[in-house]
C-alpha cells in the first residue's frame, strides 16, 4: 500500500504498525547506501539506519511538514551517520559529497580517443563503441556485472546511482536527501554511470 | 579544418548526463544533437548508457534481515505505548 505524507505521518503517530513496516522495508536500501557514504562497513550501516529511525520516531510529533517525510528522514540518516563516523574514529572529507569536481575523472579512458593535435578528428574515437549484443544484455549474468560494478563504485556515486537508478528518485529528491547541489549530485550520478558502463561495455566485448 | 563551435567526442560523452537530464542549454543541445547525428561512434555510446541505466534499474534493492525489522518493530511498539 502507498501512503501520502500526511496520512503516512498520521499512520505512524496513530502506532499503525504497518505503515511503519512498509515505509522501513521500503527506504532501507536506499538508507544503507547513504549510510555507506560515512560508515566503513556494511553491519554499521545497518546500525546507524536502526538508530535512525528510533531518532525518527523520538522526533515524530515535532515533524512539521515543511519538507517531505523522506526528506527529514534521510537528512537525520546523514546527522546520525556522521555522528557515528566521528565516534569510529573516522574522518569523512567534506568533498565526499560536496566537492565532486575537485578532482578531475574521464567518463571514458583518455586512450580510447585520438590526440587533441590529430590533423583530422581531435577528439575523435579511436576505439568507438559498438552495439551491445541484445540477447547478452538480458541474460542473468549480464545483471550480475552490474550489479558487481555498482558495488564497487566509490561510496557517494553508489548511493547517488542507487537511489537515481535503482530506486528510481528524482534528482530532486536526491539533492534534498543528501544536501547537494544541482551540479554535485549530476556529476556524481555521471561518473557513476559511466563507470557502470564501462564495466558493461568491457564484459560485453 | 573543425568548426570550433562543433564538439569532439571526448567532449560529448562528458556532456551526456547533462543532456539526459535536461541540464544542457539549448545551443548546447543542439551542438550535441548535431553530432550526435553524424557519429555512430557517440551514437553506440549513448546507447551503451542507455542500456547501463536499464540495467541498473532492474537490480533489487537490499532488503531487510527478518531479524532488523522485528527489532524496529518492537521499537515501534515501545515508542507507541
Amino acid at each position: 500500500m502507498e501512503y501520502r505524507d500526511e496520512q503516512l505521518v498520521a499512520a505512524l503517530r496513530a502506532g499503525d504498525e504497518e505503515a511503519f513496516r512498509t515505509v522501513v522495508r521500503e527506504w532501507h536500501s536506499s538508507m544503507l547506501r547513504v549510510a555507506q557514504i560515512f560508515v566503513p562497513t556494511r553491519s554499521l550501516a545497518e546500525e546507524v539506519v536502526q538508530e535512525t529511525w528510533l531518532r525518527v520516531l523520538g522526533a515524530l510529533d515535532r515533524f512539521e511538514g515543511r519538507s517531505s517525510l523522506k526528506t527529514w528522514v534521510f537528512r537525520i540518516l546523514v546527522n546520525t551517520a556522521k555522528t557515528r563516523a566521528q565516534r569510529e574514529g573516522r574522518v569523512v572529507p567534506f568533498s565526499s559529497l560536496h566537492d565532486p569536481t575537485r578532482i578531475p575523472e574521464a567518463a571514458v579512458e583518455p586512450e580510447r580517443f585520438l590526440p587533441d593535435d590529430h590533423d583530422r578528428h581531435p577528439g575523435g574515437w579511436s576505439a568507438p563503441p559498438r552495439a551491445l549484443p541484445e540477447e547478452r544484455l538480458v541474460a542473468s549474468e549480464t545483471r550480475e556485472v552490474i550489479a558487481a560494478a555498482v558495488e564497487k563504485l566509490p561510496a557517494n556515486q553508489r548511493a547517488v546511482i542507487s537511489l537515481r537508478d535503482v530506486e528510481g528518485w528524482s534528482a530532486d529528491e536526491v539533492r534534498n536527501a543528501l544536501d547537494l547541489s544541482e551540479v554535485n549530485q549530476r556529476v556524481l550520478l555521471h561518473r557513476a554511470r559511466a563507470k557502470v558502463r564501462s564495466a558493461l561495455e568491457d564484459y560485453l566485448r | 579544418m573543425m568548426d570550433v563551435e562543433a564538439l569532439n567526442c571526448q567532449e560529448l560523452v562528458e556532456l551526456v548526463t547533462d543532456y539526459l537530464e535536461g541540464a544542457l542549454a539549448p545551443g548546447d543541445v543542439r551542438r550535441f544533437e548535431e553530432h550526435l547525428g553524424a557519429c555512430d561512434g557517440c551514437q553506440a555510446y549513448l546507447e551503451q548508457l542507455r542500456a547501463t541505466i536499464r540495467l541498473t534499474g532492474s537490480l533489487t534493492p537490499d532488503d531487510l534481515s527478518a531479524q532488523a525489522e522485528s527489532a524496529l518493530l518492537d521499537a515501534f511498539r515501545t515508542w507507541h505505548s
